[in-house]
């Protein structure tokens, strides 16, 4: 790979590796069982320039900020490289948000241009506020021939006539805007460096190197800190190759697995446990003898892997597991929410190593990393080179707030001095997870500081925001929680949210008022559900400007009951 | 050729059937995410059985931002 110290951007690094590798694939693109593309990294470079000299042209200048709001293909990493390329600030957004989030995000981070699917930008047309939008220049990709693009441009005839120049960076410059998921609706910018991911990135591959002939197929969406780091910067700063798929259907997923010998594969904890039901079912309806055999080897397996992991053992005794999963695989990495110990426990034992460990987009993606040396499923790993884990004020199990300092922590939150100076106090960065350090240095997480779960899927779910689902209930006042919150489990298995209500003088939970909770819960996505409720003796403690004290009315409510007393299901 | 709401009748018949909820209970202008309580791996899964049955070709993003029945109708028809 490219020594990255030596760079002050990534566009120097990408283009240095574009000539480095210029014969070596670098991208390939497929839809169900046609490839639609598959460029070198050559016609990688070649693709990007015109767009870049096109930026150019139309006056986008060095630390612009240009939006991509893609699905998962070819096009994102090249308008990304030209943006970088133009000495631009990219930002990243998240395709599956509303239309509304997006002229939202579009607007606060003051995007100069955008570049996006002509379905995704149909539907923002369609959007409330679009009259407001002040993105100058807007560049749609697939538009049909006869498409109507209320005022976009086509980005496969967005050329500039000559060759751009590359606009140089600093280490400190900005790279991207990345949004973070915050309570209420307001929007946290993480203003990550070029530094922040170069550092970042060196890290990384020390512990999973690429190189040519590696391939990693992306289908996290790109904006995301994970893909975007081992789905696009880390593969192209080391000549490897990213496959991205048009669809998501399992199915085709699998196929892919085999067809592009895929070597790595992010994904988020759902998708991997849907893995493993999958699997699991395939091995149940092994016949008696052959289960027999195949427990045997699993067996052998796990006794021969015990220390350390042996790819070419495990390959060997367990083949058609390896062999579904295309014969190459050497890892899959999984990230944005917390994994059940068991689910990495179960695909170890197959040989198949699931890079697990902890990070966040404030700390530029990952901050501990489990390196197998042994395999542990009980912890998110050992801290990264260069990540410096703290844990603030512990308690006498040594278990408090864990805290990063490092090159690759965010300057700060676009635009927001107050929630920056909350999160990054004397340098370090305040996670708001509860951890300890055990005695061989893996960090283990045991909670959250902050009222608030993290679902299977990666989504932040403040329980403030659920509650206007419950808005004109008919009792006298109620509140919305997470019930680590107000009992901590020490533990982020089963993250749930609760609803505590508080009757009115001589009111009961009566058969009516039950079904009107479970249908106003039924109204919530799945991973928004309240799961349990408790009734509170008292009315709710208040702030003079009427707003609960939900710290004060959790610390009563621990005070008062313990949770199994507590807390019914709903 | 099916008419509109004979395509939207047959997405609902099906989406009850794979989901197994009551098809009285589901009407066009319904949240499908919401009144199935199903996530969006679920969703493509629910456009692949679509795909088979109307035998048309659905990229995956036709779902995005598409809650209701009634739209994933109108671009399933588009397609018919």
């Amino acid at each position: 790979m490219l020594d990255l110290s030596r760079y002050a951007s990534l566009g120097a690094a990408l283009t240095d590796a574009a000539e480095r590798w210029a014969d070596e694939t670098c991208l390939i693109e497929a839809d169900r069982e046609r490839e639609n593309c598959r460029l070198t990294y050559r016609q990688f470079k070649a693709a990007a320039m015109p767009l870049s000299g096109f930026l150019q042209e139309r006056g986008f200048p060095a630390g612009g900020r240009a939006a991509i709001v893609m699905t998962n293909q070819s096009k994102w990493l090249i308008s990304a490289y030209a943006v970088f390329y133009a000495g631009g600030v990219l930002v990243p957004l998240d395709y599956k948000l509303s239309p509304a989030e997006h002229l939202q995000l579009l607007a606060h981070c003051r995007a100069e241009v955008l570049v996006t699917e002509y379905h995704l930008w149909r539907t923002m047309t369609q959007a409330e506020g679009f009259a407001d939008l002040k993105v100058g220049t807007v560049l749609v990709t697939e538009a049909p021939p006869d498409a109507d693009l209320r005022g976009a441009l086509r980005w496969e005839e967005a050329r500039g006539a000559g060759a751009p120049e590359m606009v140089a960076r600093g280490r400190r410059d900005w790279a991207c805007i990345v949004y973070s998921s915050g309570t209420g609706g307001r929007p946290k910018g993480c203003v990550l460096t070029h530094e922040n991911y170069l550092e970042q990135c060196a890290a990384l591959t020390s512990l999973y190197p690429f190189w040519p002939g590696v391939r990693y197929l992306s289908i996290l969406p790109t904006n995301h800190a994970i893909d975007f780091m081992v789905g696009f910067i880390g593969p192209l700063v080391c000549g490897a190759a990213v496959v991205h798929l048009r669809t998501l259907r399992p199915e085709y997923v699998r196929e892919a697995f085999s067809r592009y010998q895929i070597t790595y594969m992010a994904l988020v904890p759902t998708v991997l446990k849907n893995l493993e039901k999958g699997l699991r079912a395939r091995f149940a309806e092994l016949p008696p003898a052959k289960r027999f055999a195949f427990d045997r080897l699993v067996g052998l397996n796990r006794a021969l892997t015990r220390r350390r992991p042996n790819l070419d053992l495990s390959r060997r005794l367990l083949r058609q597991v390896h062999e579904a999963f295309g014969g190459e695989l050497r890892a899959l990495f999984v990230g944005g929410a917390f994994m059940d110990p068991a689910t990495l426990r179960f695909f170890y034992d197959l040989g198949i190593q699931v890079g697990n460990g902890y990070g966040l987009t404030e700390a530029g993606t990952a901050v501990t990393l489990n390196d197998f040396k042994p395999f542990r499923a009980d912890t998110v790993g050992r801290p990264l080179p260069g990540m410096e884990v703290r844990i603030v004020s512990p308690d006498t199990d040594g278990v408090g707030q864990v805290a990063v300092r490092s090159k690759t922590v965010m300057s700060h939150y676009l635009d927001d001095p107050e929630l920056t100076a909350e999160t990054i106090v004397d340098g370090w960065l305040m996670t708001g997870d509860l951890g300890r350090v055990d005695g061989m240095g893996h960090l283990q997480l045991l909670g959250r500081v902050k009222n608030m779960i993290v679902t299977e899927e990666g989504k932040n779910v403040y329980p403030e925001d659920i509650e206007a689902a419950f808005e004109g209930l008919p009792v006298k006042e109620f509140c919305v929680f997470a019930a680590n919150y107000i009992w901590p489990e020490r533990s982020m298995l089963g993250e749930k949210l609760i609803i505590v209500l508080r009757f009115e003088e001589g009111q009961q939970l009566t058969p009516g008022l039950r079904q009107e909770l479970l249908d106003r819960n039924r109204r919530l996505l799945n991973f928004k559900r309240v799961s349990g409720y408790v009734i509170s003796p008292e009315d709710f403690p208040r702030t003079a400007s009427m707003k609960v004290k939900r710290g004060v009315l959790a610390e009563q409510l621990r005070g008062r009951f313990d949770r199994q007393a507590a807390l019914h299901e709903l | 050729m099916r008419s509109p709401e004979q395509t939207v009748d047959e997405i609902l018949a099906l989406a009850a059937k794979h989901f197994q909820v009551p098809r009285e209970g589901l009407t066009p202008d319904d949240d499908f995410f919401k009144k199935l309580g199903i996530d969006s791996l679920q969703a493509l899964d629910l456009l692949t059985r679509l795909e088979n049955h109307f035998n048309v070709e659905l990229p995956d993003y036709e779902i995005q931002g598409v809650t209701d029945f009634r739209t994933l109708a109108e671009r399933i028809q588009a397609r018919l």
